[in-house]
């Protein structure tokens, strides 16, 4: 179990020196015209010239990266080209936002594909021909669309919750929630269908287990083997996709917090790729593949520590 | 066994898909008929169809130019010159529309391609030769599948900018890692496969076998992926549309849900048509992929689960109790009469795999149930314990446990639901396959205890105590250590002790053991056997003992049932049957067992075919 650990950040370790190195020399080798696309049209010759001096555009690539790396592995990932803003102090400023939308909309996925996926599997009828259905629309519909209609009815037509906005958790919990109703159902409409349908074949799969029908033949109630055994052995499964959803999300978040107007991590990624500020949008990387490194770690602990055979050794 | 009714757009699908399409039978004649006669799969093609034809001839017969701008024409409602209406710089939607399926189409071609040409090869090379490739590209995979792709998107789209082009084809490396999952499985699955091993043998290059023999097999997975990702890549390509990532110069269907968006307060119509559009394409990528899958995989397995879904299901959460039913008459503790099993298929046919199935057993007697794989043995004995699968139907018949019909008619239908207050309490199980009947994630003292708790009522001291004094029942030399142990932790003769122990536990006055030495060593046969008899002598039971072995039968059995393609051919003493087997099924029976032993009965079977049959399955 240890080595498996040891492995596990090692390899979560190098993906992300890879990542991040790669995106580094792709954004710089390109950010050519930016000194002037910061200090506009009417900049001289030589301001320009200077602002690059200042930015350090005029050395060798991978002098930069060398710098950029001495800076990050002491947590400084430099300032932003437009703002001067520390990077990471404006990654900290919209992390909870992200944090936030993302980590309870995970949990309602979690507890919402588990209950209809179980249900589809053991009852099968009508719930689950409706998870087919929803599950094709949701496959279907893009979540910028559904977010869209979500804002459309909610918001727009019923007035009943706002279309836009966030209010921090420490102040006000209510407005906080209220906030992060809309966009955690625009971002959960599609996972939960498709977890749910996860969960369904994970459960059929273990229902069709010798194991079960011996649990059966010792008299055990259905409901006993179903939330022990069968939940149980459906649980890897079950995380693994979570997981794979919790990185989708990452990259949902972009859209979402654009139309709801969030101030959070994937706002920010999409203001600096339109800007063409590369050290911010280095930092957001960074911080996604790393947040995505130690989520894919936690779950592949929490599957280890599940699996007897793994646990035992 | 994979489950093949996943219908979602995950990358993760990849392993689901891949497991089914080792199985799934390759594109045959007539799968374009299959796709055209499944109603949704005809609907899907027909959207596409639209789609591909305003991609290529929209430009030409859009009625306006698609990028006029008319300020006095700005957000005219549908109807008149504009039939759907114009936006707000006045241009002409209907035409925008008809033009930005092109670029929809450029989107999913694109991703598709590169993640094909990507995804396959690597994923037959790392599959077909395995070694440090594998390694790395495996490696490889897991990163890019780790990778939020619009985050990636982002980057790419700073750096190299704003085009379809650019975008899809870096999408396209990052969805390949389904191709390669996919491609990879399959090809680990059929590389040892004999007919693979025989091309090699043949003389064939690797080339060719790959190209003639393993591409064959992956095709139809391959096919029904590449539907899924076009609708994943339209998607992915809008997105970056809506959030001002693409070429603001060509009308695209995400453009146009951001021009409608900006506009939502005072004219939503305009998000509504190529959100309309949008979704429909993909949807009828996603709808044709898994009218593929339906038209191109095995047909079985497709009816197994339409079959799945009728309401005849002797269903996991039955809770039919067994009061106030009336006792019926029998001198015999089971007594099987006209029993019949059979599988519903989509045809509405229902195919019978137990006919007419008459048996009986008293206390203290045991039955030995003979026949070959597939004569319906097995089914017989789970009808008796209420345990066939869902799909499975009770098509006639009665069994009587006791003077309690265990098979009877409600609203028309066989129900087997009085089975459950029995089962565990008077009628016990042992299974054929020890390690795959114990589940992996408890320990065995748990497996042992939680029923002697929660079905017979004994305190957890209790049973605990009765669990160690069992399993030194059944010949376990250190109980505590196997109590403590989990399956994967014990042998297999040692497991199918646990599940003899189990069995026992309940002190039951039925047994029904389905082949309980068939997957153990000679050697444990022998012992368990023997373990078998003396339980049977120490709790009185009956035994219902299901095996293809004579030799078995003559060791335990006091009387036999002969069955063969479901239907009783034979029964009597076991005596009787061995010295003088009437039927000529039960004597080359008789004859297979005896083949290179001394026979215990002057008779052998003469050449019979099934005989032939028998002998070439013993010999692979």
């Amino acid at each position: 179990m240890f080595s498996f650990i040891v492995r596990r950040i090692v390899s979560g370790v190098v993906a992300l020196f890879v990542v991040s190195s790669l995106t580094f020399f792709l954004l710089y080798f390109s950010a050519t015209s930016v000194a002037r696309n910061i200090l506009g049209e009417s900049a001289t010759q030589a301001q320009v010239h200077q602002k690059e001096i200042e930015l350090g555009l005029d050395q060798p690539l991978v002098g930069r990266y060398l710098h950029w790396l001495g800076g990050v592995l002491h947590g400084d990932f430099g300032v932003s080209w437009f703002t001067s803003r520390s990077v990471v102090g404006s990654i900290f400023d919209r992390l909870p936002v992200t944090l936030s939308l993302v980590l309870v909309t995970i949990a309602i996925v979690a507890i919402v594909a588990t209950l209809v996926g179980v249900a589809a599997a053991v009852r099968r009828g009508w719930i689950d021909r409706l998870l087919q259905i929803v599950s094709i629309a949701g496959s279907a519909i893009p979540q910028f669309v559904i977010a869209i209609i979500v804002v459309t009815i909610f918001a727009i037509k019923l007035h009943w919750l706002p279309a836009t906005g966030y209010v921090p958790l420490g102040g006000n919990p209510g407005g906080w929630a209220v906030s992060l109703v809309l966009p955690v159902v625009a971002l959960a409409i599609s996972a939960v269908a498709s977890t749910a349908q996860q969960v369904r074949s994970a459960t059929i799969n273990v229902l069709s287990k010798d194991y079960v029908r011996t649990l059966r033949s010792r008299g055990l109630a259905p409901r006993e083997i179903l939330f022990r055994h069968v939940l149980r052995g459906a649980a890897p499964a079950g995380m693994t996709v979570l997981s794979l959803q919790f990185i989708v999300m990452l990259g949902g978040v972009v859209v979402i917090e654009q139309i709801f107007a969030l101030p959070g991590m994937g706002f920010l990624a999409l203001q600096s790729t339109i800007q063409g500020d590369m050290p911010v949008l280095m930092g957001v990387v960074v911080y996604i593949v790393l947040i995505v490194v130690i989520v894919n770690l936690l779950v592949d602990l929490a599957v280890g520590w599940l699996n007897p055979k793994a646990r035992v050794s | 066994m994979s489950e093949p009714t996943i219908k979602t757009e995950n990358a993760m699908d990849a392993d689901a898909l891949a497991g089914a399409g080792v199985t799934a039978e390759p594109a045959r004649p007539g799968v374009l008929r299959r796709l055209v006669g499944n109603p949704l799969g005809l609907i899907a093609l027909i959207i596409l169809a639209i789609v591909v034809v305003s991609g290529i001839i929209g430009p030409w017969v859009a009625p306006f130019d698609p990028n006029h701008a008319s300020l006095a024409d700005a957000l005219k409602g549908p109807g008149g010159a504009h039939l759907l209406g114009t936006d707000s710089a006045g241009r002409d939607v209907f035409s925008r529309l008809l033009v930005g399926a092109r670029s929809t189409l450029i989107a999913a071609a694109l991703a598709a391609a590169v993640a094909l040409v990507v995804g396959v090869p690597s994923g037959l090379i790392a599959g077909f030769f395995g070694g440090w490739f594998d390694s790395i590209a495996s490696w490889c995979t897991n990163v890019l599948m780790s990778l939020p792709a619009i985050i990636i998107l982002l980057a790419a789209s700073a750096a190299l900018g704003h085009s379809v082009w650019v975008s899809m084809t870096i999408f396209g490396v990052l969805i390949s890692t389904g191709f390669f999952r996919l491609t990879r499985t399959s090809v680990q699955a059929v590389r040892s496969e004999l007919y693979v091993d025989a091309a090699r043998v043949a003389g064939l290059s690797n080339t060719s076998i790959i190209g003639k023999h393993i591409l064959f097999v992956v095709r139809a997975p391959l096919i029904i992926q590449t539907s899924m990702v076009c609708g994943i890549a339209i998607s992915i390509q809008a997105t970056l549309e809506f959030l001002g990532l693409g070429d603001v110069l060509v009308p695209t269907w995400g453009v146009m849900l951001n021009e409608g968006f900006i506009n939502i307060y005072t004219s939503p119509i305009l998000a509504v048509w190529p959100g309309i559009a949008i979704s429909l394409t993909i949807g009828a990528f996603v709808v044709l992929g898994n009218a593929l899958r339906d038209a191109l995989e095995d047909t079985p397995k497709a009816a197994k689960k339409r079959a799945a879904a009728g309401p005849s299901r002797v269903s996991l959460l039955d809770d039919d109790e067994t009061r106030g039913v009336a006792l019926v008459k029998s001198n015999h503790l089971l007594e099987v009469n006209g029993l019949g099993v059979g599988y519903p298929q989509p045809s509405g046919r229902v195919k019978t795999v137990v006919t007419d199935v008459s048996l009986h057993l008293d206390r203290g007697e045991v039955l030995g149930i003979v026949g070959e794989s597939g004569s319906g043995k097995t089914q017989t004995a789970f009808s008796i314990l209420g345990l066939l699968p869902d799909e499975a139907v009770i098509t006639g018949g009665s069994i009587v446990f006791d003077g309690t019909p265990l098979v009877s008619s409600s609203g028309g239908r066989l129900s087997q639901g009085r089975l459950a207050a029995l089962r565990g309490k008077r009628i016990a199980y042992i299974p054929q396959e020890p390690m795959s009947n114990l589940d992996p994630n408890f320990t065995i003292g748990y497996q042992l205890v939680r029923p002697l708790v929660k079905v017979l009522g004994l305190s957890k001291a209790d049973a605990r105590a009765r669990a160690l004094e069992l399993l030194g029942i059944v010949g376990i030399t250190n109980p505590q250590r196997t109590f403590d142990a989990y399956p994967h932790e014990v042998s297999g003769g040692m497991a199918q002790r646990v599940l003899i122990a189990g069995a026992v536990s309940c002190n039951p006055d039925l047994l029904i053991a389905d082949e309980p030495t068939t997957a153990l060593d000679v050697t444990v046969q022998a012992e368990v056997l023997d373990l078998l008899r003396d339980l049977q002598d120490r709790f009185t039971m009956g035994v219902v003992l299901v095996t293809h072995n004579f030799g078995v039968v003559a060791d335990l059995c006091d009387r036999v049932v002969v069955m063969q393609n479901g239907r009783l051919v034979e029964s009597g003493d076991v005596r009787s049957i061995l010295r003088d087997p009437r039927d000529a099924y039960t004597k080359t029976l008789l004859g297979a067992m005896l083949e290179g032993k001394t026979p215990m009965t002057m008779l052998t079977a003469g050449p019979d075919p099934l005989d032939d049959e028998m002998r070439m399955k013993a010999s692979i």
